[in-house]
């Protein structure tokens, strides 16, 4: 089987019982991860792609092969694919090398237990090959399930939330071997996460899903920099989304400038806006620099911005700011180092200067309309 | 003692569990995941029994499988004989006001295997069937073990029905629980008390056998491994 075949390609849609329209394709050897908050339909779609529901609208297709569309459904005893789901849905009532047996029950006994003692060697558990379930640890029960779904070479590996029923220090232990583990996988992996910091260290691609409905999906990296507009910049956990006017278009300097409550914000040149236009635009917290930081930069007077922080929470090492541009209501929330707010000497009710890199600030490309700018 | 009725008793019990549980397994195992209209009321028309009076379902057995009836001229096209006061009538009306006893500790036991578990085994590539026999019936087995007890225990002590539809005949419908009415209404209150007693310590007996075998069935961790996942 070459692995050119083993490409997935995801579109569906639905009105009931919820609303469901998602896509997302992922090639072979890569990992996708789905990230989107409880509820918006990432887990069903994952069950769409393993054959346990039903598509009404749309098509699954791993590389040449049909798997679903309106009128066909293979069913996921046919499709061969490797789930874990959320719990693993291991079976209780059999060992951890005879739940791995069982996705193996097509081939003769000896072979069977042959293969399925690898793949509890290669999930570093060969030792425990005749312990049930509940005699395991979390992260044990976890790679049993990893071990189970692999074990008969799946078109496609699924894998529902597996980090969020083990504790933080299994967790990152797992994340260090699904790494080494996936590097000798050839079939699309497809990771369904709430949690977007997992999906950043481990995802080839992700794809963000809200409501049901695919945002955007990217590589980590640009998806981040670049969310397509704000849903999906909230999704990101971005909090500073602000709206402004278009106030100049100049041609000479290759700058946008945009207005943000009388001050001036200068933005690289973007050519699709026009003077006057309405927009929404975000800045990622690594882009909202203290003054005293940024002196050394170039053109320090661009985007120069003066604040009073209003309120400070501090959470573990890190210090949440709330920060007001002077003389308006525009609210900044970063996070800081608790080191770095002492070394600012930062306090509730002093006034400072931060500054927006103008590289750091993307605006989205659907234009606000019928809201106040 | 009267051990003709006590080994009609025992014949009814094994009958009734042999012929009712896998026809209730099934039904069990449909209802446990099928999401239909009308559901409910299905589901309680098939615990009925357990509310209505014993008299009230013997004496609509007893109308409807009359030799009058539909299905008793039908009974006896098949089986040569009316099925009223004789022993397969007797097994019908038992397999009936059983079916509660039956069905509902299995629905409840197959309900509880967690969907992810059904997804797994689906996954893993294993057939319906092959998915019933090796992953939901051990599981379920405790449920079904129950099921077994109670129809079993509830067919040896089940009074109105058989009467109504068996009527008291030595051998053929006269079970221990008749029988002991019978020898009541008889003062033979020695006879009733042995045969009481007997019974009493049959059914404790079967209770017993059966926890203790649900708990060894149960093998460590099973409970918990299915619980952690509802």
């Amino acid at each position: 089987m070459s692995s050119r075949n083993l490409d997935l390609a995801v579109q569906v849609r639905q009105n009931a019982p919820f609303p469901l329209d998602a896509g997302l394709e992922c090639r072979a050897g890569q990992l996708m991860a789905l990230v989107g908050p409880s509820g918006s339909g990432k887990s069903t779609l994952l069950r769409m792609i393993a054959g346990l529901v039903r598509v009404q609208q749309g098509h699954i297709r791993s590389g040449d092969l049909l798997w679903a569309d309106g009128r066909r459904h293979v069913t996921a005893q046919q499709r061969r694919v490797g789930y874990v789901p959320q719990h693993y849905g291991l079976f209780p009532h059999m060992h951890a090398l005879g739940n791995v047996e069982t996705a193996l029950h097509h081939l003769p006994a000896g072979e069977r237990s042959r293969i399925a003692h690898e793949w509890l060697e290669r999930v570093h558990l060969g030792g425990l090959a005749k312990r049930r379930p509940a005699e395991l640890s979390g992260g044990q029960q976890q790679r049993v399930a990893l071990a189970r779904a692999l074990a008969a070479s799946p078109r496609v590996l699924l894998l529902d939330e597996p980090f969020s029923a083990v504790d933080a220090a299994t967790r990152e232990k797992l994340y260090t071997e699904i790494v080494e583990l996936r590097s000798g996988l050839a079939m699309p992996v497809v990771l369904v996460t709430h949690d977007l910091q997992e999906a950043l260290m481990l995802a080839d691609r992700i794809t963000l899903l809200s409501q049901g409905r695919t945002l955007q999906s990217g590589e980590p990296k640009t998806v981040l920099s670049h969310p397509v507009s704000e849903d999906a910049a909230m999704l990101l956990g971005l909090r500073n989304i602000f709206e402004s006017v278009v106030l100049e278009q100049d041609g000479a300097d290759a700058i946008t400038a945009l207005d943000l409550a009388g001050h001036r914000i200068e933005i690289p040149r973007q050519p699709h806006l026009r003077r006057g236009d309405r927009v929404s635009w975000v800045i990622a917290d690594a882009g909202i620099r203290f003054r005293a930081i940024s002196r050394k930069e170039i053109a320090p007077q661009t985007n120069r911005l003066p604040v009073t922080v209003v309120k400070m929470l501090t959470m573990g090492d890190q210090v949440r700011l709330f920060l007001q541009l002077a003389d308006t209501s525009v609210m900044f929330r970063i996070d800081v180092t608790a080191r770095l707010a002492e070394e600012l000497a930062l306090d509730t009710g002093i006034r400072t200067e931060v500054v927006l890199r103008a590289a750091d600030i993307h605006v989205f490309e659907q234009q606000v309309t019928g809201r106040p700018g | 003692m009267d051990w003709v009725a006590f080994w009609l008793s025992i014949k009814l019990g094994i009958f009734t569990v042999l012929l009712l549980l896998p026809l209730a397994m099934f039904a069990a195992r449909w209802l446990s995941t099928a999401q239909f209209p009308g559901k409910s009321l299905l589901e309680a028309s098939l615990a009925v029994p357990l509310v209505l009076p014993p008299t009230v379902v013997g004496y609509y057995l007893l109308v409807g499988l009359s030799n009058d009836s539909f299905i008793g001229r039908w009974l006896v096209e098949l089986t040569g004989h009316g099925v009223v006061f004789h022993f397969s009538g007797l097994l019908i009306a038992s397999m009936i006001v059983n079916i509660p006893f039956a069905v509902q500790p299995m629905q409840r036991a197959f309900e509880a295997i967690p969907q992810e578990i059904r997804d797994a085994a689906a996954c893993c590539g294993m057939s319906r069937w092959r998915q019933l026999l090796t992953v939901e019936i051990p599981l379920a087995w405790p449920g079904m073990l129950t099921a077994l007890v109670l129809t079993f225990a509830h067919t040896l002590g089940e009074f109105g029905v058989v009467l109504m539809v068996g009527g008291n005949l030595p051998g053929e419908t006269r079970t221990i629980a008749i029988s002991i009415y019978d020898r009541v209404q008889a003062f033979d209150l020695e006879a009733a008390g042995q045969m009481s007693l007997i019974l009493l310590i049959f059914s404790v007996a079967v209770l017993a056998i059966a926890n203790s075998l649900s708990r060894r069935l149960l093998k460590p961790g099973m409970k918990q491994g299915m619980r952690s996942h509802v």
